[in-house]
């Protein structure tokens, strides 16, 4: 699904440049479910970035879906966005003058979906979060909970290849974060690939997979047992 | 353009922002009201300076005599100097093809009475051309013509106020009317422009008017018009001309102030020409103006929505907004705000504009309105520059990388 080669980013910080991704190598098959780890500064957020299309690599490959992502316009990086990928975000990200659906369909307007189709499957995947009795309900009247549940309603609404989740229970208690891990974990079992960057090693251990980041480059990357976060829910 | 779901956007993105909606529309409202407030008071200025020509032919001049005030070629000062028949004559055939319409005028005052109503009215002797010059509009009957003044007959031409004063509800139309003793035949009853008085008057043919008072051939003043084709100078050097050739003809010092008079408004047109010239550089200058401010200030209100909308943009992008879109959508926001404001503007532009009616008269503002043509061009200014103050925030607003955007605070 994702197919990355000796990939290098670096960042002028006025005379300086700071070299941040160092030659990453890494591939990730359809269906998995991997956990991002490293400390801050260690590259994991410029990584997924670059996966998110949202920041270019200097040099190095990247494939997703066989589709080599390089030197794309903007118009183009915005169709395969929409077309590939799903957000979730730390800080959850929702338009706040939009109601829990409307900012599930957001994505759907963005695929020129009629209005119709746009509200049913929004609502479909309000419920699959659990929340369609909040469909009407403004973020400012969600939980924090809530809110991450609607953001990562609107990720899925797409129907994108790949879910990347940067930090997606950072903002989170630990009761809160186990129930989205727990969404998480049913959108995996459902053939979803995902991507979580995280630096919380309890929510890494409810992927299938870990990749350690120092430094800009994979200091480790192991298949983890699985710890359903389910039995803490 | 047409895409129904992206007005829904807007229009939901505007009903949920009513703030920053009414801000940059208040600013376009007040830009526009003000611009079309100034334009209709400039036009009100404009029309209470024409009103003040409509009354007579704006091409007309005035031909007077008095005494002299210097001794000059064997006369003595205080000279009486008495226009008759001939010099009227020496006028009309001495100018050929600059003269347009001439008549004499004689004035008298003669008490009109009409079985038990009588009056006192300012009599004015003239010829068939006098209408023109007057511009004096016929309610019925006809006016005074060149046969009655070649037979001295004894046709008369009465206002409006006359008819009404004498006869009350009668038609004064071919009755005989009686003035200082002689009856007339009403044969016309005109209305005029300039005001009350001007319909109080009894026009009579001039030479008539020579025959049964005093048996000679007087004029008390000669009126002309000058062909139109003349520019404001040629018409000034025409007036100086007549007064020239008069002066010579009379034996009166060039330089004699009072013996012969002669006026246009020629001089006058020129000045207010001038002056509307000015103010409507004024209207025109402070209306850009303010015309520019306000799309500055909707530029400024975008800029800011922009930077108050980053995060909201960049989660659109990060979902799959074209650069496209977002300038589409930005655009369409402000061109939209633009025009209806603006048009709320022009609206209470109009209904002020309708509330001063006539209230400022006093000021020289006189039925101050805005045309059709003009607030169709406001509306296409407004929608242009709706266009321009958006594209600048839009294409910022389309550049936004959704990395930086969403980046947490």
């Amino acid at each position: 699904m994702i197919e990355i080669k000796d990939l290098h980013k670096s960042y002028q910080m006025g005379s300086n440049s700071l070299h941040v991704l160092k030659g990453i190598d890494f591939s990730v098959k359809e269906g998995e479910l991997v956990a991002i780890m490293g400390s801050s500064g260690s590259g994991k957020s410029t990584l997924l970035n670059i996966l998110g299309m949202l920041d270019e690599a200097d040099s190095g490959s990247y494939f997703l879906d066989n589709v080599p992502i390089k030197g794309l316009n903007e118009t183009k990086a915005a169709q395969y966005r929409n077309k590939f990928l799903g957000f979730v975000f730390q800080s959850f990200n929702l338009i706040n003058y939009k109601t829990a659906l409307e900012n599930v369909a957001l994505p759907l307007y963005y695929q020129r979906k009629k209005r119709k189709e746009r509200t049913d499957k929004a609502l479909s995947y309000l419920g699959k979060v659990g929340l369609a009795d909040w469909a009407t309900h403004l973020p400012s009247e969600l939980s924090g909970g809530q809110k991450q549940r609607v953001a990562i309603a609107r990720a899925l609404a797409a129907d994108p290849k790949v879910l990347l989740a940067d930090e997606p229970t950072g903002a989170l208690d630990s009761t809160t974060s186990y129930e989205v891990m727990d969404i998480i974990q049913n959108i995996n079992d459902e053939g979803k690939t995902i991507l979580v960057v995280t630096h919380e090693p309890d929510i890494a251990n409810m992927c299938k997979r870990i990749v350690h980041l120092k430094d800009g480059v994979i200091v480790e990357d192991k298949e983890v047992e699985q710890v359903r976060a389910s039995r803490y829910v | 353009m047409f895409d129904r779901d992206r007005w829904q956007e807007i229009f939901e993105a505007i009903g949920k922002n009513k703030l920053r909606t009414f801000l940059s529309g208040f600013t376009v409202a007040l830009g526009i009201l003000i611009f079309t407030v100034l334009l209709g008071l400039g036009n009100g200025l404009l029309n209470s300076f024409l009103s003040s020509f409509v009354d007579d032919a704006q091409n007309i001049i005035f031909i007077n005599s008095g005494n002299t005030s210097k001794a000059y070629k064997g006369f003595q000062e205080n000279r009486k100097i008495q226009f008759k028949n001939e010099d009227f004559e020496f006028i009309k055939s001495n100018y050929i093809g600059k003269v347009e319409f001439a008549t004499p005028r004689v004035y008298r005052n003669g008490q009109a009475k009409y079985k038990r109503e009588s009056g006192s009215y300012n009599i004015r002797a003239v010829n068939q051309d006098h209408q023109y010059l007057e511009k004096t509009i016929m309610m019925k009957g006809r006016y005074i013509n060149e046969i009655d003044v070649k037979e001295r007959s004894k046709n008369i031409v009465i206002g409006r106020l006359v008819e009404k004063d004498l006869f009350k509800n009668e038609s004064a139309l071919g009755k005989m009317l009686d003035v200082d003793g002689i009856p007339y035949k009403v044969v016309g009853v005109f209305q005029d422009s300039g005001g009350d008085n001007e319909e109080r008057i009894i026009y009579i043919p001039f030479k008539t008017v020579q025959l049964l008072f005093g048996n000679n051939d007087h004029i008390d003043q000669i009126n002309l018009s000058y062909n139109m084709a003349m520019s404001s100078e040629q018409a000034i050097a025409f007036a100086d001309q007549i007064k020239d050739d008069l002066k010579e003809k009379f034996k009166v010092a060039p330089d004699d102030q009072s013996a012969i008079r002669v006026r246009s408004f020629a001089e006058d047109i020129k000045e207010t020409m001038v002056i509307l010239g000015g103010i409507y550089l004024i209207i025109f200058v402070v209306g850009i103006g303010t015309l520019i401010s306000g799309v500055i200030g909707i530029g400024n209100i975008m800029t800011f929505s922009i930077k108050e909308r980053t995060k909201e943009l960049g989660i659109r992008k990060a979902l799959g907004a074209s650069p496209r879109s977002i300038i589409a959508m930005v655009l369409q926001e402000s061109v939209l705000i633009t025009s209806v404001a603006g048009y709320v503007g022009l609206l209470l532009g109009i209904f002020v504009l309708k509330l001063i009616g006539n209230n400022l008269e006093k000021f020289f503002i006189l039925n101050p309105k805005v045309d059709t043509g003009v607030i169709i061009v406001a509306t296409i200014t407004l929608i242009l520059a709706g266009l321009l103050a958006g594209y600048i925030p839009a294409r910022r607003a389309a550049r936004i990388k959704p990395i930086i955007a969403l980046r947490d605070e």
